[in-house]
């Protein structure tokens, strides 16, 4: 279960003290944060950033056990999920009661609550890695999304709860009622996570996970227990992403059984694997492509969830180290200055591409508007395009760019390939290595 | 009360067989590749809708055998152009190549048949009480889907145990090299499993799809079942998963027509006791929480025993 993490190569070594660029990546990454939503002033845009947040901050969860410790879970969503609940009956306690609790600490309620139930649950879930984890993950997600509908006065049934959060007590004026307050909260959260979580790939401690990921065996040898250091990492992911629940529990103002459930399971470990797990932040990559992707896409088209399933196959089959790990390929070249020369066969191998992708949108919006029979509006708008559904013409555009596109573009991707071996070996020779 | 014994057996029995039909498939398909497919259960859902397209066109029967050469030439070439590839990206990937699948497919055929349940009827040929056991009529269709699970048991008992198709598959499951120098194209074999196993799955889905619901999410319903039946029984190994499917089947099946809670053993709480933990845990009946009884089930079993109940090695 871990060959495909454990080729994955670590962030490299060098110390981070002296190297610039480390600190100048930092850098930017806050000030996105801070700026991006005073760049982009609608309402709209600073709710997509909220999501966008909150899902980096799972998928960077999600990340300590698949990528850090190589811990394939079907079921993380119920830690972030009991952190949304907890958190939600935290903020009406703390209303209720008048307590002194300001809203931003809120999100350490839903940690605390991610990390008790994963020092409960981890403790037997961690003693196996590989499949036998991954099946007590889906089974113990199952037993709690269904327990939630059982266990009504806690969970709330199907409605769920709902709380307030502006009957918190404001900070420094704030009572986050406006988008742009909770926003900031929640970027707030991502950012001292973000840098928690990466500190904790830098401990002995996250040297360790890499090690139970790649060869447990020899961990044993010297002297360490990998269950002990499994579970130690369980409970560090399961504490982030009670931090996430709680965070889209304040965002939402309602916890429902959706939270706890597979799909919410599912989701993370598509944002995960498609940002690429061998980077630290390939899930914030994967966290912004996905929740744009669920929100533009579905806006474009009725059946976007089967784009989603080809995109993450296509990830699967092509570029099993995700989006992170195709960008980080061309470092050495650009190091080594040679990316220029693979670029003309870039040029050439992405048209065709671009073509077949064309024709399987083209066939798969025939099909929809066909099998949905939505009568009177059989036209397909691609890319403001528009196309006639029942038109034999339409037909044979989409099956000549498929099949002329696929044919076509496998031919340009083997000079691609070529190219691209060259502009490698230029690179090796001058010392830039992969 | 007898009654409710052999009618709930019957069903337990027929339910144990049908997941067996779909987890000896995934099985011996988990010997092969060394992961669980996600997808087997999609494969079920296609079986099951293939059968209700093509029995609208042609009859139940050859639906019967069409929609699971369908389905099967579908799986050897998941596995020739989709698994085979991905296999040098290591186990993880080929496991995501599969759920990405299990997830496309669902989107695929509610796009093609929609979300409502489809009107998929029993061939009027057995539609007719089997016989009648304490003035409940038993439906001959169900016993047709016993017969049917019964006797491809037997075959792939057979097959696999005492033919030389089977002596060759066995060896390349253990080892696959030297069958390989033997002179044997183990990847065709390889193929030819996983197209077998995914059409003995299509075969549960067309005789399950009248008698159940055959609906856009019966996959996602099935397959978190299924993967307690092959880790409960122990990964890779075959009596371990018809073992494991008898009980999940007889569990499922007595728990849901079980009506006892806390409450009615031992009656109920004082009802001043406001609505608490306490009271839906005290009032929750076990038919309600039969859906759960599997992973109950699976958590119990792997903690006490991580290689499942019959399985020999740790994954």
């Amino acid at each position: 279960m871990t060959e495909l993490t454990s080729r994955a190569p670590t962030p490299t070594d060098a110390a981070p003290g002296r190297n610039i660029g480390f600190y100048a990546a930092w850098g930017i990454f806050i000030l996105a944060v801070i700026l991006l939503p005073l760049i982009f002033r609608s309402g709209g845009s600073h709710t997509t950033f909220s999501l966008i947040g909150i899902a980096a901050i799972f998928a960077l969860s999600y990340n300590i056990l698949l990528g850090q410790t190589g811990l394939l879970s079907f079921g993380h969503a119920v830690y972030y999920g009991l952190g949304g609940f907890l958190a939600i009956h935290g903020m009406n306690a703390i209303a209720a009661h008048g307590l002194p609790v300001p809203l931003p600490f809120v999100p350490l309620i839903g940690g605390f609550a991610g990390l008790v139930f994963a020092v409960v649950i981890g403790w037997v879930s961690t003693q196996r890695a590989g499949t036998v984890f991954a099946m007590i993950s889906l089974g113990i997600g199952e037993l709690v999304a269904s327990s939630s509908l059982i266990l009504r006065s806690f969970f709330g049934g199907e409605a769920g709860i709902t709380t307030n959060r502006t009957d918190l007590p404001a900070l420094f004026g704030w009572n986050f009622g406006p988008q742009i307050q909770v926003y900031y909260l929640i970027g707030f959260w991502l950012v001292i996570s973000a840098i928690a979580m990466y500190a904790l790939t830098r401990t002995p401690l996250g040297r360790m996970c890499n090690a139970v990921r790649d060869n447990p065996e020899r961990v044993q040898f010297i002297g360490y227990d990998p269950h002990v250091i499994r579970y130690l990492s369980f409970c560090f992911a399961g504490f982030f992403a009670g931090i996430a629940g709680a965070l889209a529990a304040i965002n939402f103002e309602i916890a429902n059984a959706a939270y706890l459930g597979a799909v919410q399971s599912g989701v993370v470990l598509f944002a995960t694997f498609i940002g690429g797990v061998s980077y630290f932040f390939g899930p914030i990559l994967g966290a912004v492509v996905v929740t744009m992707l669920q929100l533009e896409l579905s806006d474009v088209t009725t059946v976007w969830q089967l784009y989603f399933g080809i995109i993450f196959i296509g990830i699967a089959m092509y570029a099993p180290g995700g989006l992170a790990s195709l960008l980080m390929m061309h470092r050495p070249l650009i190091r080594a200055g040679t990316l220029s020369t693979i670029l003309p066969a870039d040029l050439i191998a992405i048209v065709p591409t671009i073509l077949f992708a064309c024709g399987v949108i083209l066939t798969i919006e025939i099909l929809a508007a066909y099998s949905q029979g939505n009568a009177g509006s059989s036209t397909i708008r691609l890319f403001h395009i528009p196309f006639e559904a029942a038109n034999p013409m339409t037909w044979l555009v989409a099956a000549v760019l498929t099949i002329g596109g696929f044919f076509v573009a496998r031919m340009t991707w083997r000079g691609v390939t070529a190219a691209w071996d060259r502009a490698m070996m230029a690179a090796r020779e001058r010392g830039y290595h992969a | 009360m007898l009654e409710l014994i052999v009618i709930s057996t019957l069903n337990g029995v027929l339910f144990g067989m049908l997941l067996f039909l779909l987890s000896s498939g995934l099985t011996v398909i988990f010997s092969m590749m060394g992961v669980l497919n996600f997808a087997h259960a999609s494969f079920y859902m296609l079986g099951a809708f293939f059968g209700y397209q093509i029995s609208r066109w042609v009859g139940f029967w050859p639906a019967l055998i069409l929609a699971p050469l369908l389905v099967g030439a579908l799986g050897m070439a998941v596995e020739r152009y989709g698994l085979r590839q991905t296999h040098k990206h290591g186990h993880v990937a080929e496991l995501l190549l599969t759920f990405g699948l299990a997830f496309a497919i669902e989107q695929v055929v509610q796009m093609i048949w929609g979300k409502l349940p489809m009107d998929y009827r029993v061939p009027e040929l057995l539609d007719f009480p089997a016989f009648t056991i304490f003035s409940t009529n038993y439906p001959a269709y169900k016993m047709f889907m016993l017969l049917v699970s019964v006797v491809i048991f037997i075959a792939l008992l057979i097959i696999l145990k005492r033919t030389r198709v089977g002596l060759i598959v066995q060896a390349a499951l253990t080892h696959p090299s030297m069958v390989a120098h033997l002179g044997h194209n183990v990847g065709r074999v390889f193929m030819l499993v996983f197209g077998v196993g995914t059409a003995l799955a299509a075969v549960a889905g067309v005789i399950a799809g009248p008698a159940l619901v055959t609906q856009s999410d019966m996959a996602a319903l099935l397959g978190p079942i299924l993967f307690v039946v092959v880790v409960v029984g122990g990964l890779g190994s075959l009596p371990g998963a018809f073992f494991a499917s008898l009980l999940i089947g007889l569990v499922q099946t007595f728990a849901v027509s079980m009506n006892g809670s806390l409450a009615s053993m031992f009656g109920p709480l004082d009802p001043s006791i406001g609505p608490s933990l306490l009271t839906d845990v005290w009032n929750v009946t076990i038919a309600q929480i039969a859906p759960i009884l599997p992973y109950v089930l699976l958590v119990l079993v792997l903690i006490v025993r991580p290689m499942g109940l019959m399985g020999t090695r740790e994954t």
